[in-house]
């Protein structure tokens, strides 16, 4: 098999200008609605308590929100989660509300709502281990189930968010000093930039669709940022090495060559790791759900902006033959010297 | 993976378990007919693996009637518990499982966070009550000491005695920079913790409120349970299994006190101590811990509150273990004016602990006491260092607040281990299939590459006894996902070279050495990423960043090393090779297909 027959090189740094057009609009509108809308961030960043329960039979949204509402616990977010009866409840921090026993409070009420009462069970829980839990019961079923909680405090979303910009920046700083050191200041610059713009455009996919932006989103986020780099790494170590190859070639052609004798691995590498990201987002349930839309996109918006943006950017900014090769080319040990080692 | 078990751990901070526990639980477990796999002692406890549940059961219930005859007052808990059921052998070898986190086998997870502020306000207290003592025993006249924040100021009346008292108290209190100054018609002296000093008090807080979560989660019976210290001033604790979190918090928040009183030492308490007559009005009987009865005077003389710490040490003349402890400023007052009226008589420290409470030590007083004493005599360098931690055990050195809380119920916890395993093997089934169609023979290459990679990754986690998370789990299907790229950017230059021309030996050869650069390049990147995770991030995404960036560098072992040695075992051997299996490799030019 062989999916890429190419017979001459693709121009596409003749269509530079429309591809770094259609990137700019996206990049706009993702800021836009960064902007407008903003993130929707999890708990884990702001603070709260998330209480997740499994019903026995599919769940009454709207009765379980007047129940939470009742409560009188300010902005209390009540949908379901996963399948028709899995219920996630968020409540926000609130000073007056003593988030202690917050998650006790609110499961009593959902327990009394379905007419059971909460009992202590102690026992054996599943291969033996014992665990004593809150369980609600009415008669023989258990009619609600707790089967998460989880509460953050407000300093601790704080220092999250400071840590996920600071790792956010040691990221950029980190692989531009890297490029700059291994190829040229114009690709580090080049390759940063088209990244940075997967990054925003990602956060604008986010905030256009509300979806919830938690720690393992950023996680996936930063990921993405480093695999995308990579890609453009390898087109512009091809840049390098036709730069060499070819002596003849414009600048220009130099790079359509590069681009096209490496689309046959972008596509099947981002073809790969796209099976791999899929496969979680088909069988890796809710909690992975977040984790692998933002790889997705990512990697979608990742070979684009490698591809076309990446290289144009380093197109303008006027990379030449001398920039690359100009230090190898001149050898201090030619290895064809025949007088070479016989120094006096 | 576990294997059922049943394990029996100390019910009271005064009880020990060691290793002498052992042959009692055997010989319990022999008389009600149980074969257990193996009885051992770890530490903490004593764990007894069983084949099955049943028999685990039966164990429980026959420990607990054995071990604990009061089962209002337990001695021992015994408790359900899980063991890996890997060989002996093995675990001879230290090949352990490894840890799931509490998002694969469910439970709690606290983050409490420890008001350092606190600590380091009740050491000035005692160093108030310190330098009070000092210029007193100096007969240095002073205008009033007092604690302003975490400052200590003293006031004089004149410069005179301000220098003396600078003197006496640089040299008698070296954790404390004194600076003096002048405020209208008072000379003060005003002492600050020195940086390193304030260090010291803050890391001795932190390892206290550990050793005294340890004691009290031991309490709980968890199998595993992780208390770590996260940062500076933070505690993590993680109960696997346990899913109530009233009782844990209530455990984890509860403390047991301490109190001093006096032995009562009239006649009638001595005939009571004997077991002669009855316990005297105002005085109630307590057990010490070696089983005598004392009997003690119900007036408290101070609390656990005023004692600030408790060191284990050596006396400084005869040179025997001792308990070194240091008491506040208020509680070393009254401890001075009572025992000045009762040398030569007995006092007992009580540890309370569920509302009941027992005699830790109760030492004769030889003579004044300060806010510095020290118990000692009769007594052994570990005795010392029990005694020390019980009289610790009481007390939290800061008070701790939970910042964060995490529950996650087992099947949730199960559901997770499926879900992320599941996704790891079709991805992987997914890539390698694609892999074999379009690469045949080095497509086949790749995917044994990249299950070695799997195995490897596996295998340093395991060593590393990192503990696998959700988060983690994602982190190796990513991993796969990218680690691919290696073998992608290989196979397309040995492909590009024979397209070239090049002849097959000479196409992998340098097919191997252009496409190494560009593999090490990219995965730099991919790292410089991973690092950053790992070293800003925290919780789950530690878990991804750990497994991600040990992930590139496995890859890249097996993508180029392994690979290649597997297509060289392949094609090395054939001198004259004509042709090799990477599929199809189509030149621009011909109109026919070239199938080498």
């Amino acid at each position: 098999m062989e999916f890429f027959r190419i017979r001459r090189d693709i121009p596409f740094m003749r269509h530079a200008l429309v591809f770094n057009i259609v990137s700019a609009l996206t990049f706009l509108a993702a800021v836009f609605f960064l902007a407008t809308r903003g993130l929707h961030f999890s708990i884990e960043f702001t603070g709260g308590t998330v209480i997740e329960t499994a019903y026995a039979q599919p769940a009454d949204v709207t009765k379980v929100r007047a129940t939470v509402e009742k409560l009188g616990l300010g902005d209390v977010l009540v949908q379901n989660f996963g399948s028709s009866r899995d219920v996630m409840i968020r409540v926000p921090l609130r000073a007056d509300v003593k988030q202690a026993d917050l998650v006790a409070r609110v499961f009593t009420e959902l327990c009394r709502a379905e007419g059971g009462t909460i009992t202590a069970r102690e026992g054996p829980v599943e291969q033996g281990q014992s665990a004593s839990r809150q369980a609600c019961s009415a008669g023989a079923v258990e009619p609600v189930r707790l089967s998460r909680s989880e509460f953050v405090g407000p300093q601790v979303g704080r220092e999250l968010a400071e840590d996920g910009a600071k790792a956010l920046a040691f990221v950029v700083i980190g692989i531009m000093i890297y490029l700059a050191f291994r190829f040229e200041w114009k690709f580090s610059i080049a390759a940063i930039v088209a990244n940075l713009h997967d990054v925003v455009i990602i956060l604008g996919f986010f905030a256009f669709f509300q979806w919830e932006f938690s720690l393992s989103v950023l996680a996936a986020v930063l990921a993405v940022l480093g695999y995308s780099v990579n890609e453009s790494v390898v087109i512009f170590d091809r840049i390098r090495e036709t730069f060499r190859r070819f002596r003849k070639l414009t600048t220009h052609e130099v790079i359509d060559h590069a681009i096209t004798s490496t689309i046959s691995r972008t596509i099947i590498t981002h073809g790969s790791t796209q099976m791999m990201v899929l496969s979680m987002l088909l069988f890796g349930g809710p909690t992975l759900h977040y984790f692998a839309i933002a790889l997705t996109i990512g990697i979608l918006f990742g070979i684009y902006s490698s591809v076309f943006v990446a290289a144009a950017i380093a197109m303008w900014l006027g990379v030449k033959r001398e920039d690359l090769i100009g230090t190898t080319a001149v050898k201090a040990h030619d290895p064809d010297d025949p007088n070479a080692g016989a120094v006096v | 993976m576990w294997r059922s078990a049943v394990q029996v751990s100390s019910g009271k901070v005064t009880v020990k378990v060691d290793a002498s526990i052992v042959p009692r639980v055997e010989d319990v477990l022999g008389k009600a007919g149980l074969k257990p796999d193996f009885v051992q002692f770890d530490g903490n406890s004593v764990k007894a693996r069983f084949a099955d549940l049943d028999a685990q059961r039966k164990a429980k219930d026959a420990l607990v009637a054995a071990l604990n005859p009061d089962a209002e007052n337990p001695t021992y808990i015994v408790a359900l518990n899980l063991l890996s059921r890997s060989p002996k052998w093995l675990t001879a070898l230290h090949a352990l499982p490894m840890y799931l986190g509490l998002d694969l086998r469910g439970g709690v997870h606290f983050l409490m966070q420890v008001d350092m502020k606190a600590a380091l306000t009740k050491q000035a207290d005692a160093l108030a009550g310190d330098a009070r003592t000092l210029l007193r025993d100096k007969n240095i006249r002073h205008a009033g000491i007092a604690r302003d924040g975490n400052a200590i100021v003293v006031r004089f009346r004149d410069a005179q005695t301000q220098t003396a008292a600078r003197n006496v108290l640089s040299d008698q209190l070296p954790d404390v920079l004194w600076l003096d100054s002048v405020d209208g018609i008072d000379f003060k002296l005003t002492g600050n913790l020195k940086p390193d000093a304030a260090k010291r008090v803050q890391s001795a807080a932190i390892t206290q409120n550990i050793t005294t979560l340890h004691n009290r989660v031991n309490e709980l019976g968890v199998a595993e349970p992780v208390i770590q210290q996260q940062g500076a001033d933070r505690v993590v604790v993680q109960l696997p299994g346990v899913q109530d979190t009233a009782k844990a918090k209530d455990i984890i928040g509860r403390t047991a006190t301490l109190e001093m009183r006096m032995v009562d030492d009239s006649l009638e308490g001595r005939s009571a101590e004997t077991g002669a007559g009855p316990v005297p009005f105002g005085s109630e009987k307590y057990v010490e811990r070696s089983g005598a009865p004392v009997i003690v005077k119900r007036q408290v003389i101070v609390t656990g509150e005023s004692l600030t710490d408790a060191q284990p040490g050596f006396d400084g003349q005869t040179h025997e273990p001792a308990v070194h402890l240091t008491m506040d400023a208020k509680g070393a007052r009254i401890m001075r004016d009572v025992s000045r009226e009762n040398i030569g008589k007995r006092m007992a420290i009580l540890l309370f602990e569920k509302g009941k409470g027992e005699v830790v030590t109760a030492p004769v007083i030889r003579g004044e006491l300060g806010n510095r004493f020290q118990i000692s005599g009769r007594m052994s360098t570990a005795e010392a260092n029990d005694t020390a931690l019980l009289l610790r055990a009481g007390s939290l050195a800061a008070p701790m607040e939970i910042i964060e809380e995490r529950t996650i119920g087992p099947s949730l916890g199960a559901e997770n281990i499926d879900k992320g395993f599941q996704s790891v093997i079709y991805g992987f089934a997914a890539i390698a299939l694609f892999m074999c169609a379009y690469y045949l023979l080095f497509g086949l290459v790749s995917t044994l590459a990249l299950g070695f990679n799997l195995l490897l990754l596996v295998a340093v986690l395991s060593m590393l006894q990192a503990t696998l998370t959700l988060p983690g789990i994602a982190a190796i299907a990513l991993t796969l996902g990218m680690a691919i790229d290696a073998n992608v950017l290989i196979n397309e230059r040995v492909r590009e070279e024979l397209r070239g021309g090049a002849s097959p030996q000479a196409a992998i050869n340098t097919g191997y050495e252009r496409a190494f650069a560009t593999i090490l390049d990219s995965n730099v990147t991919t790292l410089i990423a991973g690092l950053a995770l790992l070293a800003f991030g925290s919780g789950p995404v530690r878990g991804f960043a750990i497994v991600h960036c040990l992930g590139i560098v496995t890859s890249m072992f097996s993508a180029v090393m392994f690979s290649r040695g597997l297509v060289n075992l392949w094609y090395g051997r054939q001198k004259r090779l004509k042709s090799v299996s990477i599929g199809q490799v189509w030149k621009p030019g011909a109109n026919v297909p070239v199938e080498t």
